[in-house]
């Protein structure tokens, strides 16, 4: 099943993001897209197609379409790393308050008046909270993985607070808008140099995770099991950690707090092909990026010139599809 | 028979000894068994010769080698480890709980197991008698099914000392009893076998040779039959208890608190 499986979804995402490219106020056909595509890397000399139409592929939707694919595929990684290492099914990738503190540094930097800069205050403040549960952790006794959620939920509430009290406070119209566009989680806008910074972060942070997969299997019996199978279960779990915090601030920075996709995704695909993490971490991905493309071209399109926050849509969509899943699968849940 | 060599060994947490100067031997081709009451520092002291925890001092040697020397890896290839129970809520097959046994033996670039590990795998469920389990679930399986197959996956680590930690308590009788069957074949086989009991009429009946461990240091070691007597179940569990010759050996029967 495996081969077939990778093979089926590849083609699906090639499918689904030539498709998505071709949706929206101009109508444009799968060749024009691809044609489009090999101009620009060189391997069609003389493209047919028009500078405008050119534009609209190349400049416009492309980089969207590849930021969200990332987006997607990043946020599930880091989800089911998560969820492996923490032992719960609840976690995701913004656990140990990433979300609440990139919230709280993009928020900031709306009111401050410097809107774009806020995948910076993003990145910052993610990693910042994550900083700061991680030292509370330590000062605690030691930074065991319950210690660090504790610490993780009262730097996200303190974080949210905090967020809360600046929109409450300061953001009036535009600023308030943007604020909740970004917090509940939009590409829009996304152009090539947000695109390649996904796809950066991606070709770093992954392998190092995909590598770790058989080590995270040996925590399905928790920590003293991993480690008397020889896993170095210290540095699994920091290396992890630090891989996923820095995926996840990246996402964060470009597509804001994008919900669901990173819980969710995992726990469909586990269902569908189980625990082992050879098989759950890269289908994860690839599932998680046709999911996000999904989402956010119908969160561009659907209410067309409208845009909807693609926050919502994965929630929207991903809710009754997962309640689905559940249905289909509730003999072995 | 040379076997686990315990010396000497100390752990202590926040100032207080849990183990001190602990020494015993564990035979190859026995099953050795390590009783003693509540907080006698028995899972603390199975937990350092798995390498879970560094001894302060002290050695532990296998077969001549310095197991707290060696290697995460090269260490779980040796020995292997069985806890009281372990569960889990991931979705994993039993043959999958079985080939984490391989991850010592196995490079993490490789991306499956090869055909020798699969063989491995599935010739360690035979051993315990799973293998008509192998596709299950592993959380369909009853408790002592269970750690039936947590014993398999630790035999295809291919150890040669293989430690368990109270591996019955959470069994109805029949389980422990084919657990404790299964040890000794596991040991006529050759291998090393060390496990924490409680029921010592278990140990007197399935045990070779036994470590009596009181308040973190061993008091007594040797065959069962001579080293549970009444004055040491008296003191070192404070209960009367008289021993009886059963059909297959001495019984223990207690009588009271001391």
């Amino acid at each position: 099943m495996n081969a077939t499986a990778y093979i089926a979804l590849w083609l699906l995402l090639l499918a689904s993001a030539t498709i998505a490219v071709t949706f929206g106020p101009a109508d444009i056909s799968p060749t024009e897209v691809w044609t489009t595509i090999l101009h620009h890397l060189g391997l069609v000399p003389e493209s047919p197609v028009s500078r405008l139409r050119d534009a609209i592929v190349w400049d416009l939707r492309l980089p969207r379409v590849i930021a969200a694919m990332g987006v997607g595929a990043g946020l599930a990684l880091a989800g089911a790393v998560m969820q492996a290492l923490t032992r719960n099914p609840l976690a995701d990738p913004y656990l140990l308050g990433l979300s609440s503190g990139a919230a709280l540094g993009a928020v900031t930097l709306v009111v401050l008046g410097y809107a774009l800069f806020v995948p910076v205050g993003a990145f910052v403040g993610s990693l910042a909270a994550l900083g700061l549960a991680l030292l509370i952790a330590q000062l605690l006794g030691g930074a065991t993985p319950v210690r660090a959620i504790l610490a993780g939920i009262s730097i996200s509430a303190l974080a949210s607070a905090m967020t809360s009290f600046i929109i409450f406070w300061s953001a009036t119209g535009d600023s308030y808008r943007e604020i909740l566009s970004w917090l509940m989680g939009s590409l829009s806008g996304s152009g090539w140099p947000d695109a390649v910074l996904v796809l950066v972060s991606l070709v770093v942070c992954a392998p190092v995770m995909l590598v770790s997969a058989r080590g995270l299997d040996a925590f399905a019996f928790g920590e003293k099991s991993a480690a008397s199978l020889g896993v170095d279960v210290v540095r699994l779990r920091w290396t992890l950690l630090g891989a996923s915090a820095l995926l996840t601030g990246v996402m964060v920075a470009i597509g804001g707090a994008i919900g669901f996709v990173g819980l969710v995704v995992p726990h469909a695909v586990r269902l569908a092909v189980g625990s082992r993490h050879g098989r759950l971490l890269p289908l994860s991905m690839l599932v998680g990026a046709i999911f996000m493309l999904w989402a956010d071209t119908l969160a561009r399109t659907v209410f067309d010139p409208r845009e909807l926050p693609v926050g919502i849509v994965t929630a929207l969509v991903g809710a009754p599809a997962f309640l689905l899943i559940l249905m289909r699968f509730r003999r072995v849940t | 028979m040379e076997g686990l060599k315990v010396a000497r060994v100390n752990i202590s947490r926040g100032g207080k000894g849990i183990v001190v100067d602990a020494a015993f031997s564990a035979p190859a081709g026995k099953v050795t068994g390590l009783v003693g009451p509540n907080g006698a520092g028995k899972s603390t002291l199975i937990s350092a010769i798995v390498g879970l925890e560094r001894p302060e001092a002290g050695s532990l040697a296998f077969e001549g080698a310095d197991l707290t020397a060696m290697g995460r890896r090269e260490r779980a290839a040796i020995c292997a480890y069985v806890e009281q129970s372990a569960s889990t809520e991931e979705r994993l097959g039993v043959s999958d709980v079985v080939a984490l046994g391989r991850i010592p033996h196995v490079s993490a670039w490789t991306a499956g197991l090869g055909h020798d590990d699969e063989a491995i795998v599935a010739g360690a469920l035979e051993k315990v008698g799973m293998a008509e389990f192998a596709t299950r679930q592993f959380n369909t399986l009853s408790g002592g099914e269970q750690q039936r197959v947590h014993i398999a996956r630790a035999l295809a680590q291919e150890p040669r000392l293989l430690v368990l930690d109270e591996p019955t308590s959470h069994l109805d009788i029949r389980a422990q009893l084919q657990v404790l069957h299964l040890l000794g074949d596991l040991a006529q086989a050759g291998g090393t076998v060390l496990l924490a009991l409680h029921d010592l009429n278990l140990a007197l009946r399935f045990c070779d040779w036994l470590v009596v461990l009181h308040a973190g240091g061993v008091v007594a070691e040797g065959p069962p039959a001579d080293v549970l007597g009444e004055d040491l179940l008296a003191q070192v569990y404070g209960v009367r208890a008289r021993l009886i010759g059963g059909p297959s050996g001495p019984v223990i029967v207690y009588e009271g608190t001391v």
